[in-house]
């Protein structure tokens, strides 16, 4: 062993209180650092899991335009007074086309027509407001995977049956009917149609599971009383969720319609997210940060403590970077300490709570070993013990040897 | 020539603070390989100021210092290190041990730092430096459970280990009573006679001085007899 690893060795063992204190401050802190972002990540994904069930990564649709001056030269010198949004439809003009086109670009992995239709579900008495969803049943299950929260029946009937609807846990509870019950619908356009329950899904978004169903686009398309032809929406899926708002533009501008990625359309909840990041990755750091200054404290003792050391050592020949060597060893082993402690801990703590059941949407505390996140408090971690323990050692180097043997 | 191991020519130094102060004058002299020579004066005189710039650990001077035929005085910081660590040994008047480790650690340091022979002889040759100090028994025990006396004489194996040109001390024996001056002295005289090692000690005891092989006496910044 080098004799500045032996001296940083030497004053680590000889103070083994001191060091145990810094040691699990560290530990503290980089376990909460690991468990506080791995939880978030954890959440994240369990609330993207959630929006992609109903939310396609990009919508392509066409926007209400408000009606506007139609006359060219100058329109600046009319106005059109209570103007009112043209009363066309949103339909998509050639949708074939455009899907295929988007079809074409490598990022997208699945594109689907889909019609809403706005309706009340009847049964008997009572009727409750909703939204069945004109879907390709193929399609649509390869971009939201309903089949996978299906909770009753075959999510596949719905191919093969034109009468056939899949509703919401919410609106089968609300409707009181069950898989095989008939319930009736009323479109915005006063069509009546009756429909038979193929199956329930439960998305574990309330809002979801209260108001949606799925239909076949067809039938959705007779429902407002119009042609094949007719499509509202063409729903995009790509590789890479992150790249929804990059990709949109760049599909707005090819087919000349509006573009939405998905944070777009989930403005509210991206923006309450971001702020959860911002308060997790803020005390998380802060946490660490605490921690470096136990270690700094530590070795700003050590560094007063051992002035007269440091003063023989340079006498003896040790240079200011070895004397940088002693000290800062000393941090980062205490350091070391620490973040092993705090990764084992960490996952402890990870271990218990995926077994904590919390009910609700959520269902088991959504939280697992994001490697990403160790990494990255190790790297955090072990960068803070560094600088906790540089500048008492570059103090420590500056040391004298002459003014200390004068006193 | 060969045989001058240090010399010093007109060496100045100024204290700035709280006035300006010319602690030494136009100090220069010669020392020769294998000689003992003590330095004296009346406190204040400026004796410790002088070995600490001849130990190269106080570089704010003007004038010039040659060890071993090397011009130091200019040398970064850590070339003098170097230089320390390999031809200087010290032992200063408060033993300055390091408390934490074995006395064999502490002889075995500047050796492990200088690098030049493998640890298991380093641990051999202080073993051999503890057992001519008459320490050998003491030599696994931490240093701060010595009594003062033994641990001086730790801190002149230390200052041997590395087989220097020169040992410096300052009042190495300064506190100890009479039984351990003489002691002390008896080693650094062995030393010089048998060994041919070349010392300079700072010394307020006048009998000290007196047996060793030359005296220099320091009076207010200046030397007053050669
Ligand atoms: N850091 C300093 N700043 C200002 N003056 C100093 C400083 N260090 C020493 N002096 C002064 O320099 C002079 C010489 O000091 P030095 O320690 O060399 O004396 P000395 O001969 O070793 O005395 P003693 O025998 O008491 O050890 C003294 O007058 C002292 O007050
Ligand atoms: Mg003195």
């Amino acid at each position: 062993m080098n004799i500045n690893a032996d001296i940083a060795k030497t004053y680590i063992f000889s103070n083994k209180k001191l060091t145990a204190v810094a040691a699990l401050g560290v530990l503290l802190g980089m376990s909460v650092y690991i468990f506080m972002n791995s939880m978030m990540v954890g959440f994240d994904r369990s609330a993207n899991e959630s929006i992609f069930r109903s939310t396609p990564h990009i919508r392509v649709y066409k926007e209400d335009v408000i009606s506007q001056v139609l006359v060219q030269e100058h329109p600046e010198n009319y106005l059109i007074i209570n103007p009112k949004i043209v009363p066309k439809n949103n339909r998509i003009i050639n949708p074939n086309l455009i899907i295929e086109t988007i079809s074409k670009e490598k990022e997208v992995t699945v594109v689907t027509p889909q019609v809403n239709t706005s309706v009340f579900y009847n049964n008997g008495k009572s009727q409750i407001a909703g939204l069945a969803i004109g879907i390709l049943p193929n399609q649509a299950n390869q971009m939201y995977n309903i089949s996978s929260f299906m909770v009753e029946g075959l999510f596949d009937q719905l191919k093969s049956n034109m009468n056939g609807i899949i509703i919401g846990s919410g609106v089968a509870k609300k409707m009181n009917v069950t898989i095989g019950d008939n319930i009736n619908l009323t479109s915005s356009k006063g069509v009546n149609r009756n429909f038979k329950i193929i199956g329930i899904f439960k998305s574990n978004n309330s809002k979801v599971d209260n108001v949606n169903s799925y239909i076949n686009l067809s039938t959705s398309q007779q429902l407002l009383k119009e042609g094949n032809n007719y499509i509202t929406d063409i729903n995009v899926n790509i590789k890479d969720p992150e790249q929804a708002e990059e990709i949109a533009k760049k599909l707005a501008a090819m087919t000349g319609y509006n573009a939405e990625g998905w944070k777009q359309t989930n403005e509210t909840l991206m923006a309450a997210f971001r702020m959860r990041r911002i308060v997790i990755n803020f005390v998380s750091l802060t946490i660490l940060l605490v921690a470096g200054f136990g270690i700094y404290n530590i070795l700003n003792m050590t560094v007063t403590q051992k002035i007269n050391d440091i003063a023989i050592l340079k006498a003896i020949g040790f240079k200011g970077k070895d004397v940088i060597r002693i000290f800062v060893t000393q941090a980062v082993s205490i350091g070391f300490m620490g973040v092993i402690g705090g990764v084992i801990m960490a996952t402890i703590i990870i271990k218990m709570l995926q077994h904590v059941y919390i009910g609700g949407d959520i269902g088991y505390f959504p939280i697992r070993y994001e490697l990403a996140k160790y990494l990255q408090g190790v790297g955090i971690g072990m960068f803070i013990t560094f600088w906790a323990g540089y500048i008492p050692a570059r103090k420590a180097a500056s040391v004298d040897p002459v003014s200390i043997f004068r006193k | 020539m060969e045989n001058i191991i240090l010399k010093t020519e007109g060496v100045n130094k100024f204290f700035y603070d709280p006035i300006e102060f010319q602690v030494l004058k136009n100090i220069s002299f010669e020392v020769q390989r294998g000689e003992f020579l003590t330095m004296i004066g009346k406190s204040g005189s400026g004796k410790s100021t002088l070995l600490y710039i001849l130990s190269t650990m106080d570089t704010e001077y003007t004038g010039k210092l040659y060890i071993d035929n090397q011009l130091t005085t200019g040398l970064s910081i850590d070339k003098l290190a170097e230089l320390r660590n390999e031809k200087i040994g010290f032992v200063f008047q408060f033993h300055y041990l390091l408390n934490e480790f074995t006395c064999l650690k502490n002889v075995m340091i500047p050796a492990l730092k200088l690098g030049k022979i493998a640890p298991k002889e380093i641990e051999e040759r202080a073993y051999e430096k503890l057992k001519i100090l008459g320490l050998a028994d003491q030599a696994l025990k931490p240093s701060n459970k010595l009594s003062g006396g033994q641990q001086q004489r730790v801190a002149i194996a230390r200052a041997l280990i590395n087989d220097p040109l020169l040992i410096m001390g300052d009042e190495p024996s300064g506190n100890l009573d009479s039984k351990n001056t003489n002691i002390v002295f008896d080693i650094l005289q062995d030393l010089s006679k048998n060994y041919g090692q070349t010392i300079i000690a700072v010394t307020h005891d006048e009998d000290f001085a007196k047996k060793s092989d030359r005296t220099i006496e320091m009076h207010d910044g200046e030397i007053k007899s050669a």
